[in-house]
C-alpha cells in the first residue's frame, strides 16, 4: 500500500468518509478509505436517525439499497414529571413525499454497508487501521502515518469524528471544549418487531422518533428514542459541564429515565443488548471549526463539528454525508491541491450545508434556558393534572388553580425572561 | 431478562471489548489529579471508569467507550495522554 500514491486518503468510514470515498471512486479517482474499527461502524454510536435527502444528493435512489430501519412517520415530544408524562404525538404519513424524509438507523449496519458501497465503486477500504498522524512536506499535507506505515495522497480527508485527532495534528484547530459538545449515552433495547409496531401504533416499516425533556435533573440536555427493526434506541445527551457541576453520575441519571414508568411501559419485555456513548457537536454554526482545510487536507462531518439541534430536529449524519460529498466535488473540480480547500468551502455553500447551519445559528442559546429541563416540563404535567383531576371535592376555580400551578414552578418575571431569551435565540 | 436499572459494570458487560493488556490508551497522572478539586471525570465518563478511592483518582482503561468526554472535560491536565486504542483493540459496537 505504501508504494502507491492515492488521489485521496479518507480517514474514517463514517457517513462523511464513506460518502466522500463513494463519490470519488465512482468518478474514477484512486481512493483509500481507512477505518480504525475492525469493520466500518463498529466504533460508532449515534442516536439513530438519518435524514434521507443526504443520500439522495450522493445518488438518487441510493437510500433504497441502505440497511435503513424504519421510516419515521411519528414525531413525538415528551415532557416528564416525576410520576407523569405529557407527550405530543405528531403523525405525518406524507413526510418527504416520494422519498421518505428520515429513517432510524443502526450505525454498525449503516456504515458497514456504506463502506461496502464505496468499495464496490472502486475505493480501497482498509479496516482495523488506526491513523496516528499526518505527513507534512513543504507546508502541505501529503499523507498519513499509521503505525510504521506512511501512505501518501494528493488530499487527505479527515473524517475522523468529533474528536478529530487528525485535524488537531495538522494544526487546523484546537481540541473541542466542554461547552461545545454534549455527551450522549445510549442503550439498544431488543424487543420483538411486532410488539414495537403495536406499542407505537406503527405499520411494519414505520417508525417513531421521540425527544424528551425533564429527565436530566435540570442539567441542560434531553433524551431521545428511536424505533428500529426489532430494537429501540434510547439515550440521553447531557451538557458535560453542567453534568460535572450537578455531581450525580450521568449513567445513573439515564437509568432513572429508562425506568420512569412512562418509559418502562414502552420497553416492557425488552432486553438491553448494548451500551454506548459518544460526543455530539452542540454549538451549531458557531461551533464549526474556523479552519476546515489547508493545502492537502479537508475536514468533514463531526470532525468539522457540523451539527444542528433545534430541540426537536437533531442532525449530524445528513450534514456529514453532505460535507463528504462537498469534499469529493471539490477534489474532482480542483486542478491543483491549492484550489481544493476554497472549492470545498464553496461546495459547503452550494450544497446548502452552511446556509442550513446559519438559519439555526443561535438556537443553542435556547439550551441556556435552564428551566426548560426541569421547571417547565414539571409545570406542563402539573397543569394537565389540574385539568384532568376529579376527586369529588369542590375543585379550585380554573384561573386560580392554573395560576397557582404556574407560580409554584416559575415566577412571571422568569417566564418573561425565558420567553425573551427563546425569541432572541430563534 | 427484562428492563431494569443497570450499573455501569452491568451495562459494559453487554459490550464487546478487546483489551490491550498493559498498554492503556489513556494515561492519567495521579499526582496531578491529587490536586484537582473539580474532578469532572468522576461524573461525566459514561463508563464510570474514573473512581475515587481514599481521595485518589483511579482510572481503569478497559471498558472505555472511546467517546473522548474525559479528555474534553479534564480540568487540571491529569489526563496527560489520550488516544484511541491501537487497531483491533477497544470496544466493538454491533447494534448501536
Amino acid at each position: 500500500m505504501s508504494d502507491d500514491k492515492f488521489d485521496a486518503i479518507v480517514v474514517g468510514a463514517g457517513p462523511a468518509g464513506c460518502a466522500c470515498a463513494y463519490v470519488l471512486a465512482k468518478q474514477g479517482k484512486s481512493v483509500l478509505l481507512l477505518e480504525r474499527g475492525n469493520s466500518a461502524g463498529s466504533k460508532n454510536v449515534s442516536g439513530g436517525r438519518l435524514y434521507t435527502y443526504a443520500l439522495e444528493l450522493v445518488e438518487p435512489g441510493l437510500y433504497k439499497r441502505a440497511p435503513l430501519q424504519r421510516k419515521i412517520v411519528r414525531e413525538q415530544i415528551m415532557m416528564l414529571g416525576e410520576n407523569s408524562a405529557t407527550t405530543i404525538d405528531y403523525v405525518d404519513y406524507g413526510f418527504g413525499d416520494e422519498v421518505p424524509q428520515s429513517y432510524s438507523v443502526i450505525r454498525a449496519l449503516l456504515d458497514e454497508w456504506f463502506a461496502g458501497e464505496a468499495e464496490a465503486q472502486g475505493a480501497t477500504v482498509g479496516s482495523g487501521i488506526l491513523v496516528d498522524d499526518v505527513v507534512e512536506e513543504n507546508g502541505k499535507i501529503v499523507g498519513i502515518k499509521a503505525g510504521d506505515e506512511e501512505m501518501r495522497a494528493d488530499v487527505v480527508v479527515a473524517a475522523d469524528g468529533v474528536n478529530s485527532v487528525l485535524g488537531r495534528k495538522a494544526g487546523l484547530f484546537p481540541d473541542v471544549k466542554g461547552h461545545a459538545v454534549g455527551v450522549g449515552v445510549k442503550e439498544t433495547i431488543e424487543l420483538p418487531d411486532d410488539v414495537i409496531s403495536q406499542r407505537f401504533a406503527l405499520k411494519k416499516d414505520e417508525g417513531v422518533a421521540r425527544v424528551a425533556l425533564g429527565c436530566t435533573e435540570g442539567i441542560s440536555g434531553g433524551a431521545f428514542m428511536y424505533t428500529n427493526q426489532g430494537s429501540i434506541s434510547l439515550g440521553i445527551v447531557f451538557n458535560p459541564e453542567q453534568a460535572a457541576k450537578h455531581g450525580r453520575h450521568i449513567q445513573e441519571i439515564f437509568q432513572d429515565f429508562k425506568t420512569h414508568p412512562a418509559i418502562m411501559a414502552l420497553l416492557d419485555g425488552g432486553t438491553t443488548t448494548e451500551y454506548g456513548a459518544h460526543l455530539v457537536p452542540e454549538m451549531g454554526y458557531h461551533g464549526v471549526h474556523k479552519r476546515l482545510h489547508r493545502e492537502g487536507m479537508l475536514v468533514v462531518g463531526d470532525a468539522a463539528q457540523f451539527g444542528i439541534n433545534t430541540g426537536v430536529i437533531i442532525r449530524g449524519m445528513d450534514l456529514a454525508i453532505v460535507s463528504g460529498l462537498a469534499a469529493a466535488n471539490a477534489i474532482l473540480q480542483g486542478t491543483n491541491t491549492a484550489e481544493v480547500g476554497p472549492l470545498y468551502m464553496k461546495q459547503l455553500e452550494e450544497l446548502l450545508l452552511l446556509p442550513n447551519l446559519r438559519v439555526y445559528a443561535n438556537f443553542h442559546n435556547i439550551f441556556g434556558i435552564s428551566r426548560m429541563f426541569k421547571e417547565y416540563p414539571k409545570l406542563a404535567n402539573e397543569a394537565l393534572q389540574f385539568l384532568f383531576k376529579v376527586d369529588g371535592k369542590v375543585p379550585e376555580a380554573m384561573m386560580k388553580g392554573m395560576l397557582r400551578t404556574v407560580k409554584s414552578n416559575v415566577t412571571f418575571g422568569q417566564m418573561a425572561a425565558d420567553a425573551w431569551k427563546a425569541y432572541r435565540s430563534i | 431478562m427484562s428492563i431494569k436499572k443497570l450499573s455501569p459494570e452491568e451495562a459494559l458487560s453487554l459490550d464487546k471489548f478487546g483489551v490491550d493488556e498493559g498498554n492503556p490508551h489513556i494515561i492519567v497522572d495521579k499526582k496531578i489529579c491529587a490536586k484537582c478539586t473539580a474532578r469532572p471525570c468522576l461524573v461525566v465518563c459514561p463508563a464510570r471508569l474514573y473512581r475515587e478511592k481514599d481521595g485518589e483518582v483511579n482510572f481503569e482503561f478497559a471498558g472505555c467507550l472511546e467517546c473522548g468526554t474525559c479528555r474534553v472535560m479534564c480540568s487540571d491536565g491529569g489526563i496527560t495522554s489520550w488516544s484511541y486504542p491501537r487497531a483491533s483493540f477497544g470496544v466493538t459496537f454491533r447494534c448501536s
